[in-house]
């Protein structure tokens, strides 16, 4: 796509700047260079989404690879050790290349807009940290083409499948891992420090929107789960190069202890992956049912509490692995006490609704479609926290459909409501509303589709990260290959609507929509290249 | 922040290059550890890394003297710093943790204890003990002897302890104005973690040379070295730190109430100093 926004205004069309302005005595590079060297938060963001839609893209082909082999019983279409590569790397590419990298994308957009901070606190670490998602991301896909294939243990990556007998190239895996391990600590200390320390005078923490609380967290969780993936990893490598055994019994190590490791890094990291969605789904519910948010203070304690508890209920993962019992309990009921908050969300965006004088503009359908669809996914998490029951689903279709649930309907909707809602900020027009229904209808129902019978298909007993299965199965495979197909092409929808809304469509003014209230809506739209540089006056509303 | 406006660096050229050159490095790293091939490209991908970290530095130190800098961005570095030293923090406790699970939890079950002890039919045999010096599989050979908390490593931590206290003199003279003093005593600083450095050395020279104790010597020579390896990384680091503000503090930077830089470096040592106190009572007393 050809690298368009933010349109590159001279300073003096903003209203917000005072002629002093430093950053426009810099001459700025022309050309690539000014992609490569940008240090502005927009163009930054620009570029995170570009990548994780790019990449989204990526892992997007890969499970049609899947789909497609699991469309029908029997082996047809690739043989069972790509089968086990495709499975892999579309989690990997998913989680770490296209929904983290789409949400920390919208914060460097949107965060300092609605602060109303001039920039990032650290800019220059803030284009290290983009760069470093091309090059992660360039070295994880090329080990497909390295003797042996690439990573094929799933992306959980457990040991001894991904030490003991993994194919050579994990090594790269591992090293890509860390490089993308970097950019993320990085990203998120850049984040907490702009939330900390630049906001406008006279905003309080508890006067920011829910985006920023919500993204606030998300970047503590991100710094104290990171590093724990990086030690893990690093275990790993040592065990398959420099012949340690942490992973290995024989040794007097643990693979279990792997597991361990992994889901306390691994369990934060998928709430990582939804609170950020929370706050965008909290600014969108408000402004189109034109009341504002109901419950905000136990909004931002509800986001608190998950990201403590997501401390401690990693163990919900590993019911089956032979834990003592004592654990199989207190894992129980501390993964059941996460519902709780969660429950006071979904109840919070429910009652701003009641009563709002609602429309149905794009953003405001993907959110609800959000509300409803992320509120399934919950309450199969919830069936799974029950570690008796989770003994006959784990590692089935089952799981399959509570992730997918949370993830595709949950974070990546809030994602593209998220485009949706502030696309006329990026560029100045409003995305063209026929396309974006046309690709909302087309997602939901095509969501459903492949989601929903993986929850029958697991029930029955179908094992997940098989490439053939048992006859009893073929209906609901099919249905959930045709409708992961019809996902997949509504995604070309929503780059169409991109394309389009980059290039021209209908002129929004400043204040997109009319319920809109926060700070970002009071720069003009397209937002030029540097707002607020000086501080605006900020007067707290009653939340 | 009264109507000032804020201040917004100018681009730069070392983030790209920055991770162009840690791609460098991983990919030479992993032609190293996978091909058997590829040293010059590691060489070079490290010693680029090494480079920008340099400029980058340089350029920050130089933009700093020319005042660039104002409160606000002060406090942004401050931030920046105490995250990363959480996010260091949170990466040791994964180690800790790894260790004291091994410890309490997976050797006595491989051993037979609890509900879930069937590992004793693989190896019947199989006595727990820590350190462990013999592992289940007889086919891994573990450590002969380990080392007595009481000679190198003790004199290591009164080393590093007596480091920190050194570098607290050598911070308060700066914030006295007494160029002298913070020059000595940071020099003191500096010589206390070279000779850590070279003890634990030694040390690592006797582990594999006379005590058995190495990276293949089953889960106790594994922890050993990932933990006590990753803290002298982390001292190396923390001592080139050090250097690089000795040289400053000889060519008349900082100020008496503005230097951060040298405050920075002062956190990161002291918490390089923490985390050795941990190991000497985990790793190496009890
Ligand atoms: C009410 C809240 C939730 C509860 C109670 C819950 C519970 C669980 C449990 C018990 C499992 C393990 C199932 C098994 O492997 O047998 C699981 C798996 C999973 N959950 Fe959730 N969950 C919740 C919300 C979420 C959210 C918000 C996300 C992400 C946005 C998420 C992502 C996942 C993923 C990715 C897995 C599978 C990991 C794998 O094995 O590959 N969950 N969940
Ligand atoms: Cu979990």
């Amino acid at each position: 796509m050809a690298p368009k926004l933010p349109p590159h205004h001279p300073v003096q069309q903003s209203s917000t700047v005072s002629g002093a302005g430093q950053a426009a005595a810099h001459a700025a590079p022309r050309g690539l260079m000014r992609w490569l060297l940008t240090t502005n938060h927009k163009e930054i963001g620009s570029l995170y989404l570009i990548f994780s839609l790019s990449m989204f893209f990526i892992g997007g082909i890969f499970a049609l690879v899947v789909r497609a082999e699991l469309f029908q019983p029997g082996l047809q279409l690739v043989n069972p050790e790509f089968f086990n590569q495709m499975t892999t790397m579309h989690g990997l590419i998913m989680v770490f290349a296209a929904v983290m990298p789409a949400f920390t994308g919208l914060a460097n957009w949107m965060i300092p807009l609605q602060i109303g901070a001039p920039d990032m606190a650290l800019p220059r670490l803030n284009n290290f940290s983009f760069w470093l998602l091309p090059v992660a991301f360039t070295l994880l896909l090329s080990t497909l083409l390295m003797p042996g294939g690439g990573p094929n243990f799933g992306w959980t990556f457990y040991a001894p499948l991904s030490t003991t007998y993994a194919p050579p190239s994990t090594t790269f895996f591992i090293l890509s891992l860390h490089i993308a391990g970097i950019s993320s600590i990085l990203g998120a200390i850049n984040i907490i420090a702009t939330i900390l320390n630049m906001r406008a005078p006279g905003m309080r923490l508890m006067d920011m929107p829910l985006f920023c609380w919500t993204w606030l967290i998300t970047a503590f969780l991100l710094i104290a789960v990171m590093p724990v993936l990086a030690g893990v990893i690093t275990m790993m490598l040592m065990d398959i190069n420099f012949g340690t055994h942490f992973f290995n019994a024989a040794g007097g190590g643990d693979p279990v202890l792997f597991q361990h490791l992994f889901w306390f890094f691994g369990h934060p990291e998928v709430y990582i992956m939804i609170l950020p969605a929370f706050g965008i789904v909290s600014a969108i519910i408000p402004t189109f049912a034109r009341k504002p948010l109901f419950g905000y203070a136990s909004m931002v304690y509800a986001t608190a509490a998950i990201a403590i508890l997501s401390f401690l209920v990693w163990a919900h993962h590993m019911f089956v692995v032979g834990l003592p019992l004592a654990a199989e309990l207190f894992f129980m009921y501390t993964t059941m006490i996460i519902a709780v908050p969660t429950g006071v969300k979904v109840f919070n965006w429910i009652t701003t609704l009641f009563r709002g004088s609602i429309t149905f503009e794009p953003p405001m359908l993907f959110a609800l479609a959000f509300v409803v669809l992320f509120t399934i996914g919950g309450f199969s998490g919830l069936m799974l926290a029950i570690a008796p029951a989770d003994f006959q689903y784990h590692d089935t279709y089952f799981v399959v459909a509570h992730f997918h649930y949370v993830l595709v309907p949950g974070a990546v909707f809030a994602i593209m409501a998220g485009g949706y809602y502030w696309l006329p900020k990026w560029t100045g027009h409003y995305p063209n509303v026929k396309l974006a229904q046309w690709h909302f209808w087309l997602s939901v129902i095509g969501v459903n589709l492949t989601f929903f019978p993986m929850h029958f298909a697991g029930l029955a007993g179908m094992p997940r990260r098989i490439p053939d299965y048992a006859l009893q199965f073929a209906d609901f495979n099919l249905v959930s290959s045709l409708g992961a197909f019809m996902f997949g092409a509504s995604q070309l929808v929503f780059v169409a609507v991109v394309i389009l809304c980059v290039r021209g469509g209908e002129r929004a003014p400043a204040k997109a929509w009319e319920g809109a209230t926060d700070l970002e809506w009071t720069v003009p739209s397209p937002a030029p290249l540097h707002t607020f540089e000086t501080p605006p006056t900020f007067r707290p509303q009653a939340h | 922040m009264s109507g000032g406006s804020y201040y917004v660096p100018a681009t730069s050229k070392w983030p790209i290059l920055g991770s162009l050159a840690l791609g460098l490095m991983m990919v030479g790293t992993g032609m190293v550890l996978v091909y058997d091939r590829g040293t010059l490209l590691m060489v070079v991908g490290i010693l680029s890394v090494l480079a920008v970290m340099a400029l980058w530095f340089r350029d920050v130190v130089r933009e700093s003297r020319q005042g660039l800098y104002d409160a606000q961005m002060d406090r942004s570095f401050r931030q920046g710093m105490g995250w990363f030293i959480f996010s260091e923090v949170m990466f040791f406790g994964a180690f800790f943790a790894a260790l004291f699970y091994i410890r309490t939890f997976a050797l006595p079950w491989l051993d037979g204890e609890g509900a879930k002890g069937v590992a004793a039919l693989l190896w019947p045999d199989f006595v727990a003990s820590w350190p462990l010096m013999s592992p289940p599989d007889p086919a891994v050979v573990g450590p002969e002897q380990t080392f007595s908390p009481w000679q190198l490593p003790l004199v290591n931590t009164l080393i590093l302890v007596g480091s920190s206290i050194t570098l607290t003199v050598a911070h308060e003279g700066l914030k006295e104005g007494e160029r002298a003093t913070t020059r000595n005593w940071l020099a003191a600083t500096l010589v206390l973690a070279v000779s850590f450095i070279i003890i634990q050395g030694v040390e690592y020279y006797e582990a594999y040379a006379h005590y058995g104790i190495t990276l293949e010597a089953g889960i106790y020579g594994a922890t050993f070295f990932l933990l006590t390896g990753f803290h002298g990384v982390h001292v190396i680091i923390g001592a080139s730190i050090l250097a690089v503000m000795l040289v400053r503090v000889l060519r008349g930077h900082f100020a008496r109430d503005n230097h951060f830089g040298f405050e920075a470096a002062c956190w990161y040592w002291h918490f390089v100093d923490v985390v050795w106190v941990g190991l000497f009572l985990f790793v190496y007393v009890f």
